[in-house]
């Protein structure tokens, strides 16, 4: 048993950590989140300059060839930086996707692309029903050498500025849910399709997408006809531990602001981090913070190694999802009423990590993964 | 990184499984949750020296065999599992035999281990005093030189052992002018001597594992000092570590949490089994969570401990959450098992032997002894986070 990184991921980390402290102070966070885009072109390729898209690709494909552990240090950075833009989207849901069942052409196609930060990628799972179980009433009906895509995609990230989209959609109504979906690589310029961006707390660019008549040439089905559920399945898992590595990021860095906050700041002419209370608060958030790194790099090393980890999955994301409230509780608790203005750097870890508790699969769905497993 | 263990340790954890579930087909002995502490069974005990299973860290000229800490988390952790009766060498193993590899001169190792590795030192811990719980150095407990010995007067309470205990280790003053940290030392001897007067206290299960100990006039030789003499306090802060550093703050009840699993599969409600109701899973897969979570800080502890470092922080860390789990576990029991969790062992009706209630009442105490939830997150604020004292 090893439970450190390896000496070249603390190097990543430092890099990344460096990198985003340099670029990314929260008045930069601020502006890219206010803006139309949600992300900075200029940031983005330098991102790509540092070989953070390609990372975890194979090198035959413009990548690094390194791991989804690797990526992981990328991504708690991220969380710690407050990071906006498709980097999630663009190389988790889209890329990672494409790496592990796109075919060779596919593969030739996108992921140097998506490497060299020249395409943005996302995907369209998510609809009304706001669930991530396989109820898709978006539908691809066959029509001459291609399909048509009819339906509304709901909580889709960065589709406004994706250019492409991969498309899970209903290819057959007769077959169990699960046995009649299937994922197409959609052109994000494609006529028939329209994007609304939502307005969310995280202001981080969910979108209604609308597929109206959307014309898809049959050699864009990515893996098999009616066999994509099994993939949105390992969808669902990297992007769940993605998200939990970020929200390992969120808290660490709001545990060390309080810390700070709680050793600088005085009332009753002493420093508030020397009230017991505080200091339990304290040593709560931190047991916190700790339970959510370990559970979450044991999912991202298992997906890293490509063990199969359904439960560890489920037990890092329910965990991280409602550790993370107790933990923004706590922040706000103790930094008092200067943490909840909006000038103040709390606020875009309080809203983030809310997201990202609901991102890809809330506590009570993976209560029920996890009861599954456990053969109940 | 690499959350498996070696092939080895895995090979380990199947021989001790294999072990306790051969005790259990013969009948020796049933699973029972705090047995760690409360099961007292001499013969069991001597059947896992036998194993060659007591101090497997310690170093092989003192008759241990080395292996790591991760080892020892997966033998304790199987014992738990099965809620195997290990009470009786349980305190010697995981931290008086250690204490003295560290602490002990020669003589004390070449004496003192061998009756611990043969599973004949029932150890009592002679710590709390009825002034003295979570302000250990307040002790007033006596060790007066006088010649080759010392005079122990003074009283210990909360001293775990039960009726089989028969050695203490005691921590008491013997500089009563210096500053109160400086002026503690610690002792090791058996209770069989003249002056020793053990009185059961029965706790809030019914049960007894616990004692007050009264000292009057014992002498006891001056070897049974272990290291240096007012240095106590620095040394047991260490020791403590390893107290609150094990696989027990989370898996004390584990017989209860599977037999609970069992249960809510095989008990029948409003025509299905408890484990198919939409608010009953959750709550289970919860504890899972929860369980699974406590487990990583666990192996966490062990693996800081093969690192040669004292798990200060991090064995805080972990018998906070593992108290708080099992707090949690049975409380969830008895909420699951509704009218049925509240009846005790000896009720006619009382589902899977009446686990739930004992635990439930027990639980109380897991985050009061081995230091307070609240010295705890002390330690964590000051030692991890650097908060300050004032």
């Amino acid at each position: 048993m090893n439970l450190a990184l390896s000496e070249e991921q603390e190097m990543l980390r430092t890099m990344a950590r460096d990198f985003l402290t340099d670029k990314l102070p929260k008045a930069v966070v601020k502006e890219i989140e206010q803006s139309e885009l949600g992300y900075s072109a200029e940031l983005w390729q330098e991102m790509a300059g540092l070989g953070w898209m390609g990372l975890a690709f194979p090198e035959k494909y413009g990548g690094s060839g390194m791991s989804f552990l690797d990526l992981a240090v990328l991504f708690e950075e991220m969380g710690r930086a407050c990071l906006p833009g498709p980097y999630f989207s663009s190389v988790v849901l889209g890329g990672l996707t494409i790496a592990d069942i796109g075919s060779d052409e596919q593969k030739q196609e996108y992921l140097p692309q998506i490497a060299g930060g020249d395409i943005i990628f996302t995907l369209a799972l998510t609809e009304a029903s706001a669930s991530y179980d396989a109820d898709i009433e978006t539908r691809a009906t066959a029509d001459n050498d291609g399909y048509v895509i009819n339906g509304t995609k709901l909580f889709v990230s960065d589709a406004h500025i994706a250019d492409y989209m991969l498309v899970v959609a209903r290819t057959d109504e007769k077959a169990k849910p699960e046995k009649g979906l299937t994922i197409f690589i959609v052109d994000g310029k494609s006529q028939g399709i329209s994007s609304t961006v939502l307005k969310t707390i995280a202001n981080d660019k969910l979108c209604e997408v609308v597929f109206k008549q959307v014309k898809v040439p049959k050699e864009n089905i990515l893996g098999e006809l009616n066999q994509g559920w099994d993939e949105v399945q390992k969808i669902i898992q990297r992007a769940a531990v993605a998200k939990c590595c970020e929200m390992v990021g969120c808290i660490q860095q709001a545990l060390d602001m309080t810390v700070s906050y709680a050793k600088e700041r005085k009332q009753y002419d002493r420093p508030i981090g020397s009230f017991q209370v505080i200091q339990h608060y304290c040593a709560d958030m931190a047991t916190d913070v700790d339970g959510t790194r370990l559970s979450t790099y044991q999912a991202a090393w298992m997906l890293s190694e490509g063990l199969p980890c359904t439960r560890e999955v489920a037990i890092a994301k329910a965990w991280a999802g409602e550790a993370c409230q107790r933990v923004m509780a706590l922040a706000h608790q103790i930094h008092g009423a200067i943490g909840v203005t909006i000038d103040h750097d709390l606020q875009y870890y309080t809203r983030r990590a809310k997201a990202a508790e609901v991102s890809f699969g809330d506590a009570n769905f993976y209560r029920e993964v996890v009861a599954q497993e456990m053969g109940l | 990184m690499d959350f498996r263990l070696t092939d080895e340790q895995e090979k380990f954890r199947l021989e001790v499984r294999k072990f306790l579930e051969e005790e259990i087909k013969q009948g020796l002995w049933q699973p029972t949750c705090d047995a760690w502490i409360m099961g007292h069974d001499p013969e069991f005990t001597k059947r896992v020296a036998k194993q060659g299973w007591i101090g497997l860290t310690w170093p092989k000229e003192h008759g241990g065999q080395e292996r790591s800490f991760i080892d020892r988390l997966v033998l304790t952790e199987e014992m738990l599992r099965y809620g195997a009766p290990a009470a009786c060498h349980w305190f010697a193993d995981r931290q008086i035999g250690g204490a003295i590899v560290h602490y002990g001169t020669e003589e004390q190792k070449r004496e003192l281990l061998p009756i611990i590795l043969k599973g004949e030192a029932y150890v009592g811990l002679g710590m709390s005093e009825p002034d003295a719980g979570s302000d250990l150095a307040s002790l007033k407990t006596k060790a007066a030189e006088d010649g080759d010995d010392y005079i122990i007067d003074g009283q210990k309470t909360w001293t775990s052992g039960g009726s089989k205990m028969n050695w203490i280790y005691l921590v008491a003053r013997t500089d009563p002018d210096a500053p109160k940290h400086r002026g503690i030392s610690e002792f090791f001897f058996e209770t069989s001597l003249p002056g020793v007067d053990v009185q059961p206290i029965v706790d809030i299960t019914g049960g007894v594992h616990f004692n007050e100990v009264f000292f009057e006039n014992v002498r006891i030789p001056k070897k049974c000092l272990i290291g240096e003499k007012n240095k106590g306090f620095y040394q047991i802060l260490n020791q403590l570590d390893y107290e609150r550093s094990g696989m027990e703050r989370l898996m004390a009840n584990y017989p209860l949490f599977d037999a609970l699993i069992k249960y809510t599969r095989e008990t029948r409600r409003k025509g299905k089994p408890l484990a198919e109701d939409q608010v009953i899973r959750p709550k289970l897969a919860q504890l899972q969570i929860e369980f699974e979570i406590g487990r990583l800080h666990m192996y966490r502890v062990a693996k800081v401990m093969d690192e040669g470092r004292a798990p200060n922080w991090e064995s805080s860390m972990s018998k906070a959450y593992g108290t708080a789990f099992e707090q949690h576990l049975a409380s969830t029991a008895i909420e699951i098992m509704g009218l049925y969790g509240q009846l005790s062992p000896q009720s006619k009706w009382v589902p899977i032997q009446g686990m739930a209630y004992h635990s439930y009442l027990s639980s109380k105490g897991y985050s009061l002894q081995a230091g307070t939830t609240e010295v705890l997150k002390n330690i964590l604020a000051l030692r991890k986070l650097e908060l300050p004292n004032q």
